[in-house]
């Protein structure tokens, strides 16, 4: 039996006549990789920002581990477990790597009323810190200022400092994108491992590591879920391969 | 960092050193005009600590000031001098309330409305003492004795005499800029600088970043309470204008003069801008045209401040090494 | 309160909100298109009035002065654009509030150099110096009635402006879609200076307007700037309908208050806007 950490139910988001999402639902469980495909304004981004609580539902329900979060704002989804990355590079640029590491870890345990002590003697955080760059393949980089580095090695740092947090489920959004493909093989390798112990949610553009690396997939098109199934089920879905006629991503 | 820590420290001793001696040589209107540099240096300070690390660019700050200005001159009985331990917590406290008041407010609102909202508010300050009876109305009132710093029968020191109160405005700028170094060494000060970097990360990573703005507003604002009282004490009155817009307006531009970001800058800022002002009032009774054009040229030309300026110069020449 | 009296506050309010409007209106407009925060708009205000006083004086009427003012403001404001606030656009809101700011600090002294820091009178023109009576003791001067009666012409004039005519459209884009407006092919550059022109007029104007009923003095820009900002705050920055709705919920907060509480008629305003934060932080018709 496996476990459903996050599960939405029904989701709806209208911008005043526009519906970004309709009746959407999605259940994330622990052990399991799930991704959101669909075409370039599906509503995936509208999806992965209501999860996170970046944006209210206009309607439906959100769960984790049982309990009811709809109402929860987005720092409050992130203490109970649910951690997001940005599809455009969210990080803080004029910081070190591992300050952006340091700040993410201390969000667990933040002590804000310990004014007189320095923030760089609380050793659990600097141990996370240290543990979630290694873990990201960042080691080496930890002085270097955030905003110089690569492309490539900012998306690391995005998927370090979710990791910082110590987020039961992951809502990626596009990890892999503009990163080379060695970079890109051991983002999937990084995935492939978290997933292990997580639920994760990713959101790609990059199909081959898609059917590649998950579990189960759901095919969003004009805010509304087409499909939702194992790999071989969606492409092997009929009406999934006409929303992507002219794909050339699904000769696969 | 331009210099080491160690040279940063001895800096900073030789700084504390040569104001410390300054009453052995220097006039009484010197004297009184440095005090007055060393409390707007608090002043500029403790909005520093929402401009320059929180960003939150506040046009309400003089508020605070005039607050805590006014609770000492009104809670002071008027034949008689107040006790010090009872006034200054009392005024810090109710400088520190009046910023939580208005910060559950203004910090509902982000950016351009922010600015606004805390120059709005700072205004209904002034005009909460302007147009009642409660402070005196336009003309404000005196604090006819300086607070006395009595523990039952004994006083420790004496306000009263003018280079005691120096000594004692020095060491309140002094523990104001230790308690903010750790402040921002501290978790919450990393949180600030993190909030001002980029908020939108920092409450998608579990930080409520509303209770960490309403927190440095408080502490801004009783630091601001405490540069207020020891003004009130120093100059024996207060007026509305304390509060007024124009105030808020002067102290920002002290923490973008000296750069803001840095405690050591806002001091600079205030020492430099008193300095100029005293300087052009001496050539012209216009002298607020040559400080709007000192404000234009420091915001056009010099980002960063003057606290910046060594390490500009240093790339100016590095840059003129490299022609060579 | 008796019903006429009731009726001259009401009348008082409106002509001072519709004055509001006017000055509050070119703030926003200049937020709204240009993204600038101007602390110099009260100083426009003020400009306004001591034209109104200079030009009155040369010409022996404030409807002359006016005629003249105006386009003179124009000139002001598309000048000042070009030398300065062109240098704003790409700037953060903390730099354009010292800018502004040290620009108030210049026009102050500018105008104590040129004209000196004496307070002075301006006459209204003969024909609006009247009074309408209203029963025994009670009338209504004329003049206010004339404010007010300008105002709502100049607000219908703006809409119209913004609304129907071409100039309207493409502001309407600039304070959307920057660089839309730039790839048709549209001058925003232009734009950017008449929108300018156009706020300084609207404040200019009511100085001028506000000059015979207010004493023209020194820093009389300043509490213009700050009321504007809270009608802004108020009615939701960049709308000019939400600055109209919240000039007009000021101008009765005020002179009502003045009336019910007197001693805290100053700070009424500031409650007004501090319950419309609580209520909605980004005004009455701003966009969430």
């Amino acid at each position: 039996m496996t476990e459903a950490l996050l599960e939405a139910r029904g989701v709806t988001r209208r911008f005043g006549g526009l519906t970004a999402n309709e009746n959407v639902s999605i259940t994330l469980e622990r052990g399991k990789l799930h991704a959101l495909l669909g075409p370039n304004g599906a509503g995936k981004s509208t999806c992965i920002n209501m999860l996170s609580g970046d944006l209210a539902v206009s309607d439906g329900h959100i769960h984790y581990k049982g309990r009811e979060i709809t109402g929860l704002s987005a720092p409050q989804r992130s203490r109970i477990g649910i951690g997001r990355s940005y599809q455009r590079t969210n990080i803080f640029p004029g910081f070190t790597v591992f300050e952006n590491c340091r700040l993410a870890a201390q969000s667990r345990r933040q002590r804000a009323w310990r004014l007189f002590t320095n923030a760089l003697s609380l050793e659990d955080t600097l141990e996370k810190a240290r543990a979630v760059i290694a873990e990201a393949g960042l080691e080496g980089r930890e002085d270097r200022i955030a905003g110089t580095m690569s492309h490539g090695e900012q998306r690391q740092l995005e998927i370090a400092m979710v990791l910082a947090t110590d987020a039961d489920v992951l809502l990626l959004d596009e990890p892999l994108a503009g990163m080379g493909s060695e970079e890109a093989s051991k983002m999937v390798e990084l995935l492939d491992r978290l997933r292990r112990t997580r639920a994760i949610l990713l959101v790609e553009h990059d199909m081959d590591a898609v059917f590649a690396v998950a579990d189960t997939i759901t095919v969003l098109v004009n805010g509304q879920l087409l499909a939702s199934g194992s790999p071989a089920e969606i492409r092997a879905n009929i009406e999934v391969q006409q929303a992507y006629l002219g794909e050339e991503a699904f000769h696969v | 960092m331009i210099f080491s820590d160690r040279t940063a420290l001895i800096l900073k001793l030789l700084g504390v050193s040569a104001l410390a001696g300054y009453p052995l040589v220097g006039s009484e209107f010197y004297i009184e005009l440095v005090a007055k540099v060393l409390i707007l240096a608090i002043f500029a300070m403790s909005l520093d600590l929402l401009v320059g690390f929180g960003g939150l660019v506040s046009l309400g700050h003089a508020a605070f000031f005039g607050i805590a200005a006014y609770t000492v001159a009104l809670i002071s009985p008027e034949y008689d001098p107040a006790n010090l331990w009872l006034v200054l917590p009392a005024s810090v406290l109710a400088a520190g309330l009046a910023a939580l008041a208005i910060g559950l407010l203004v910090l509902r609102t982000k950016g351009i409305y922010f600015i606004m909202v805390t120059l709005a508010f700072t205004q209904m300050a002034f005009y909460l003492f302007h147009d009642t009876a409660l402070g005196g109305g336009s003309d404000g009132i005196y604090l006819n004795f300086r607070p006395e710093p009595r523990v039952g029968e004994w006083m420790p020191f004496d306000l009263a005499e003018g280079h005691q109160l120096y000594y004692f405005i020095l060491a309140a700028l002094v523990a104001v800029y230790v308690l903010l170094g750790f402040v921002l060494r501290s978790p919450f000060g990393r949180v600030l600088v993190g909030i001002k970097s980029n908020e939108h990360r920092m409450r998608s990573m579990g930080y409520s970043t509303f209770h960490y703005k309403l927190g440095a507003f408080v502490l801004a604002g009783a630091l601001a309470g405490l540069a207020g009282f020891l003004y009130a004490v120093l100059f024996g009155f207060v007026t509305p204008e304390l509060l007024s817009w124009h105030e808020s307006g002067h102290v920002l531009m002290m923490v973008i003069l000296g750069g803001m970001g840095s405690p050591i800058g806002a001091m600079l800022g205030a020492g430099s801008m008193v300095a100029l002002e005293e300087g052009f009032s001496l050539l012209t009774k216009h002298w607020q045209l040559l400080m709007g054009l000192v404000i234009l040229a420091v915001v056009l030309f010099l980002p960063g401040g003057l606290i910046a300026l060594p390490a500009r110069l240093r790339g100016l020449f590095a840059r003129g090494d490299h022609h060579d | 309160m008796d019903i006429f009296s009731f009726l001259v506050q009401t009348l008082n309010a409106v002509q001072y909100g519709l004055l509001l409007f006017l000055v509050a209106s070119g703030l926003t407009l200049v937020f709204g298109i240009m993204g600038i925060i101007n602390l110099a708009h009260g100083s426009f205000y003020m400009a306004g009035a001591y034209l109104a006083f200079g030009l009155t004086s040369a010409t022996g009427n404030l409807l002359w002065a006016i005629v003249l003012g105006v386009p003179l403001a124009m000139a002001i404001g598309a000048a000042l654009e070009a030398l300065l606030f062109v240098h704003l656009y790409k700037r953060d809101h903390l730099e354009q509030v010292l800018l502004t700011y040290g620009l108030i600090l210049i026009f102050e002294e500018l105008r104590s150099i040129l004209v000196g820091d004496d307070v002075h009178g301006v006459p209204m023109p003969d024909f609006l110096a009247g009074s309408i009576p209203l029963d025994d003791t009670l009338s209504y001067p004329v003049y206010r009635l004339a404010i007010s009666v300008v105002c709502v012409g100049l607000a219908i004039g703006l809409y119209f402006l913004i609304q129907r005519t071409r100039l309207g459209m493409m502001i309407r884009a600039g304070s959307h879609d920057r660089d839309m407006v730039q790839s048709l092919g549209i001058n925003i550059k232009l734009i950017y200076r008449v929108v300018f022109a156009l706020g300084v007029v609207m404040a200019a104007l009511g100085g001028m307007l506000a000059a015979p009923i207010s004493s023209v003095a020194p820093n009389m820009g300043g509490q213009v700037l700050i009321l504007s900002f809270v009608v802004v705050v108020v009615g939701g920055i960049g709308s000019v309908w939400g600055a109209l709705i919240g000039a007009l919920l000021i101008g009765f907060a005020d002179t009502f208050g003045k009336v019910i509480l007197p001693d805290f008629a100053g700070v009424m305003v500031y409650l007004v806007m501090a319950a419309v934060l609580l209520w909605r932080p980004e005004g009455l018709l701003g966009k969430g």
